[in-house]
């Protein structure tokens, strides 16, 4: 049993034919997540008590013959925004350093109900707010793959420990990019599904119209099988859609001949050369297996980082004013009144990148403001969604570079906020339309950093997505 | 868009936050730069456009309702299991009113 590279199907194989056991699969995965996290720091905590009560019940199952689940005996690693009873959850904030949540997020619960089993919490942006995971409060995470570079954020854990190997699959959170472009940087599978596919009920709330929960893996299947068992309606959380869930596994049928795509050539500006290389090659790739490739326009993308940064730290500021250190998360020494006490804890708490977002947002918020900045932003997000409705009349899928270039080195951009934005410029239209759009590995670079591949498709069509990662993923990427 | 220390200090005030000389300093800079650069959503004529207050539309007005029956709740202690100071069943913060 090589740990690092095991599937979800090899485990379920490996169980059904008892060559090994749910607890061994977890007991050796945990031996080497521990052993290989100081090289990453992927990990914040491993809650092994928890993951051998749930293998236990995985062996159990299968002892009596009854059929253990989905995930059965599946290690998975969670990002630290989404709560798990019993288990810290910090955000990767110094506020929450100590928080232990009193419930499971819907998607946890779902998980391990499918035989799945929570190894521990990774490592993330603080409250998911970076794209590079270097504003963690409990330090940066590592690429895996070349250890001065960073692993994208704000899901680097999640991205960091699936490609290292320390867990099968993950669950990371996605408001305009977080779980896509660390999946690119990382050479993994990210999987933001169509907004309201997953319930939110225990992500901890960022920007609310934005927020995603989704599924990061080393294979498409792999993501698909995840997939499957956190979708669909919870009445936990309003915002949940109620449209049905297919068989995401059983649709990965390599059946992608005729399939329309489009190109839209806005989103081929400014591409790093061997990051447009690998691209180009993609699309030769999709061609081969029969795909009608076309150029198409999404006019409005020169509008999206502005549009986006408007409406996500207003949101982020409304969201983030919860704490206040009364119910929960760490108080301040110095609280002579209530207003040091709210001032003290926030300043001292919440670090460089919250706080500009808190501030941006309470300024587009404020008094006079919010007509120029907010209202504008959600009429320009009526366009960028309706360039996307238009596009998805002449074809099934759009495909585009996750990213404009390949992991940066850490420190690279940390002095430049902006930048840093501007880098998310492919993956949060996705957002804003609320489509669901996924990242599929399609090669490295010369110097071995992994580029990935965007797809896009209409609201609910996560199965034509993955059937054409699928296909793309088994004809060998860039190199098929 | 030139933002002053003075409008930082509005903000930080509205936000209840409180920032060091060195932070105020950072974001005027930061906060000028971001709001430039999001002046551009300007050159769209956006007349007659509807805001996108819903991303989704898929559902009927009173699908997400529920029954209003009573759930378990969390219960007193659990719920005061994460909290900084708490004391007698309650919450605790600093005195708010003055005898």
């Amino acid at each position: 049993m090589d740990i690092a590279a095991l599937t979800v199907e090899e485990i379920r194989v490996g169980l059904e034919a008892r060559r090994f056991s749910a607890r061994e699969v977890t007991e050796e995965t945990l031996r080497f997540a521990q052993a290989e996290n100081p090289k990453t720091n992927a990990y914040l905590c491993f809650s092994p008590e928890r993951a051998l009560q749930s293998a236990a019940r995985v062996d159990e199952k299968l002892a009596r013959g009854e059929d253990p689940g989905t995930l059965a005996g599946v290690p998975v690693a969670v990002k630290d925004v989404i709560v798990t009873q019993g288990v810290r959850t910090t955000c990767g904030s110094r506020l929450l350093e100590n928080y232990t949540p009193p419930y499971d997020a819907t998607a946890v619960e779902r998980l391990e109900a499918a035989g799945g089993i929570l190894l521990g919490k990774t490592n993330c942006d603080e409250f998911a707010m970076g794209s590079s995971n270097e504003n963690s409060a409990f330090g940066p995470v590592r690429n895996p793959l070349a250890t001065d570079r960073v692993p994208g954020g704000s899901s680097g854990g999640p991205a960091a420990a699936v490609a290292q190997g320390t867990a099968v699959v993950a669950l990371g959170s996605d408001t305009g990019g977080s779980v896509r472009q660390p999946a690119s940087f990382c050479g993994v599978v990210g999987v933001t599904p169509t907004y309201g596919r997953v319930s939110r009920y225990g992500l901890v709330a960022f920007a609310s119209s934005l927020d995603h929960i989704g599924p990061l893996a080393r294979n498409v299947r792999d993501a698909a099988s995840l997939l499957q068992v956190i979708a669909g309606r919870d009445p936990r959380d309003a915002t949940s859609a109620f449209a049905p869930v297919p068989d995401y596994c059983a649709l990965l049928d390599g059946k992608v001949r005729g399939v329309r795509i489009g190109l839209p050539r806005e989103y081929f500006e400014g591409l790093s050369r061997e990051t447009g290389d690998l691209i180009e090659r993609s699309i030769a790739t999709l061609k081969k297996l029969g795909c009608e490739v076309r150029e198409i326009s999404l006019p409005h993308t020169e509008y999206a980082i502005g549009c986006y940064y408007i409406i996500c730290t207003a949101e982020a500021s409304s969201n983030l004013a919860r704490y206040d250190s009364v119910r929960y998360g760490r108080r301040s020494a110095a609280v002579e009144t209530l207003s040091d006490m709210y001032r003290n804890t926030r300043g001292e708490g919440f670090g460089a990148e919250c706080k500009r977002r808190i501030m941006l947002g309470a300024y587009v918020l404020s008094a006079g403001y919010y007509d120029a900045y907010y209202l504008k932003a959600q009429k320009v997000r009526t366009l960028i969604a309706r360039d996307f409705a238009e596009a998805f009349r002449e074809v099934d899928a759009v495909v585009t570079p996750v990213s404009p270039f390949p992991a940066f080195r850490l420190g690279e951009k940390v002095d430049d906020p902006l930048a840093m934005y501007l880098s998310d410029i492919y993956t949060i239209t996705g957002d804003l339309a609320g489509i669901p759009c996924m990242s599929v590995p399609c090669g490295t670079t010369s110097e071995g950093l992994p580029v990935g591949m965007q797809i896009l498709t209409r609201h609910f069509d996560e199965a034509g997505m993955l059937r054409l990662a699928d296909a793309f993923e088994r004809a060998g990427g860039a190199e098929g | 868009m030139k933002i002053t220390e003075s409008e930082v200090r509005y903000v930080a005030d509205l936000a209840q936050l409180n920032l060091g000389e060195d932070e105020i300093e950072k974001l005027c800079a930061d906060l000028s730069q971001i709001l430039t650069y999001m002046e551009k959503l300007n050159q769209l004529d956006t007349s007659g456009v509807e805001p996108m207050a819903q991303v989704l539309y898929d559902a009927e007005e009173t699908a997400t309702l529920r029954d209003d029956r009573p759930h378990e709740p969390l219960g007193q202690g659990v719920a005061l299991l994460n909290a900084p100071m708490a004391g007698a069943g309650h919450f605790k913060i600093p005195k708010v009113i003055e005898r």
